[in-house]
């Protein structure tokens, strides 16, 4: 299930393997000193009915954080699909690569 | 500059400079060296092929454009002789396929591949063929004078690189070809967002569950149930001992239906008939991709004073026929010949590299990649064909195969007594037309 947001209901199959438990396989060298992502203004998050970052990113790296009124990035885990990009309903996400040599580094593809 | 060796590079000046070493960026690479042209090829990740992500599919033809008889050495899985088409409901499934041993000898038709083994080896073909590779590094930006862009600027200290042409191969997300102007940000509708698993399987049990003998392969497609309907299908192809596992729908389908892609690939995964096929393997690396999925409509222009853009950058792919990979190849060939060309008259003005642009209106690329537009509108348009129809396909061979002691007269008639009921007569007409044409 995901790990946030209520989605769709798809589970009546079987218990989903969590995606966190997936990436546990993934292997990524990571940019300790910065994010690629950035959120570039939470009051536009705050204002975003769906938010719907925290459902369609297929790692989950968006959640949205009641106490603080803004969304986390988990950047760390992002597989640079540039999902997030294109689906925030306001361009609100500004998306770059990580450094070369940094980020999700697949073995198979 | 240094490369990702740590050697010292060549000079700061090249006769083309190509951005990503993907399937694109390294064939325009590999048949630039080959033509004698000076060029480097950079490529952010450590090392060629760990950022890509593909089904899984490579075709033989396209891929001998570039380089004859690549099958040969390159590290393939399976040459795939058989490929089927699920149709799925919850419970049902109808199926279609084309099984032919002949594609299991040569001179095949395609293979399954591991990109990041395939691309390692492709680039090593461009990098013999005297082709200069550097890794590790990100492109940030064009550099432009006098309007035209004769190089790139790279994340590294004083990283700039000068070129008669730049090659933009950095893939979907193109940041390169948005940063030349080319065009602005896409729309959710303009693409699918796919998540793929590598199951690791034993040679004998993919071989004893598909049929396969040897090193055969086999794929298949699923639709309808497998993404809840939305635009969009499954797949599964056989490696030499792995599944490649995915399901993707456009992202606009995503995001209306609120449906989490891990969640999707979890129910696809569980699905009785797909679980049977996966039961014993282990899941060993889940991924996600992007891919184009506006057809010609959607693409930015091909070209501009100093710049070619090739394969997904420029949003070539046509889903439903599976194509992609050989569409960043054909283009990447149509590009090199462009630029030999100009290389020969020395000009690299828009107006001698717009050629690329002619000949990929010339070629099957953009007639192709112009109907798909007509298709994927009409698809999108038309929700009730993955969503409503697999039913009612299901429900109808259900009658049919249900053997119930009843004239197979009146169970036509029963059928179509039951379709009509859910489906104005005239609706399914104009469904059947509208199909057609924007197949067609």
């Amino acid at each position: 299930m995901a790990v946030n947001e209520k989605t769709f209901d798809l589970n009546q199959r079987a218990p989903s393997a969590r995606v966190e438990e997936k990436l546990y396989n993934v292997r990524f060298k990571t940019d300790e000193d910065q994010s690629h992502l950035i959120v570039m203004d939470s009051q536009m998050c705050a204002g975003c009915t769906d938010k719907p970052c925290t459902f369609f990113c297929p790692v989950s790296v968006y959640k949205w954080e009641t106490a603080d009124q803004k969304i986390s990035v988990g950047y760390e885990k992002c597989v640079e699909c540039g999902a997030c990009r294109i689906g925030c309903p306001y361009y609100n996400i500004e998306w770059r690569y990580p450094k070369g040599g940094y980020g999700v580094q697949y073995k198979n593809g | 500059m240094r490369n990702g060796n740590g050697a010292s590079a060549g000079p700061s000046k090249f006769d083309v400079v190509v951005v990503g070493a993907g399937l694109a960026g390294t064939a325009s690479a590999y048949l630039l060296a080959k033509a004698g042209l000076n060029v480097l090829c950079i490529e952010r990740g450590d090392e060629p092929g760990t950022k890509n992500v593909m089904g899984g599919i490579l075709y033989r033809q396209p891929t001998e454009k570039i380089i004859p008889g690549w099958w040969r050495d390159a590290p393939i899985e399976r040459p795939i002789v058989e490929e089927r088409m699920w149709l799925l409901t919850e419970d049902s499934m109808i199926q279609a396929g084309f099984k032919s041993l002949k594609y299991g000898e040569e001179p095949y038709n395609a293979f399954s591949v591991l990109r990041v083994k395939f691309d390692k080896w492709f680039a090593d073909q461009a990098t013999a063929a005297g082709a200069l590779l550097i890794t590790n590094t990100v492109v940030e930006d064009v550099i432009r004078e006098d309007g035209r862009i004769v190089g790139v600027r790279t994340g590294r200290e004083g990283g700039e690189v000068y070129a008669n042409v730049v090659i933009a191969a950095d893939g979907v997300n193109s940041l390169l070809s948005k940063k030349a102007g080319l065009h602005g940000e896409m729309t959710p509708d303009h693409v699918a967002l796919v998540t793929k698993e590598v199951v690791n399987m034993t040679r004998e049990k993919i071989e004893d569950r598909f049929l396969l003998n040897g090193n055969e392969g086999a794929t298949i497609e699923l639709f309808g149930d497998s993404t809840m309907g939305m635009l969009g299908y499954g797949f599964i192809y056989t490696n030499r001992d792995s599944l490649s596992v995915g399901v993707g729908a456009l992202l606009s389908d995503l995001i209306r239906k609120k449906v989490n892609p891990n969640d999707l690939m979890e129910r696809f995964k569980n699905h009785a008939m797909v679980k049977k096929l996966l039961d014993g393997g282990e899941s060993k690396e889940y991924m996600a991709h992007l891919i184009p999925e506006g057809g010609a409509a959607a693409m930015p222009p091909v070209y501009t004073d100093g710049m070619l853009v090739v394969g997904d950058a420029a949003g070539m792919s046509n889903a439903i026929y599976r194509e992609g990979s050989n569409l960043a190849l054909v283009s990447a060939k149509l590009a090199v010949q462009t630029i030999i060309k100009a290389h020969q008259r020395g000009d690299f003005s828009a107006q001698t590299l717009g050629q690329y642009k002619a000949l990929l209106d010339d070629s099957f690329v953009m007639k192709d990649l112009t109907l798909y537009s007509r298709t994927s509108k009409f698809f999108q348009n038309n929700p009730d064909f993955l969503e409503r129809y697999p039913e009612l396909l299901v429900n109808a061979a259900h009658e049919m195969f249900s053997v119930d002691s009843m004239p197979k007269q009146d169970k036509q008639k029963r059928i179509i007594r039951r379709l009509m009921q859910e489906r104005a007569p005239w609706q399914v007409v104009k469904d059947a037309v509208g199909a057609l044409r924007s197949l067609t």
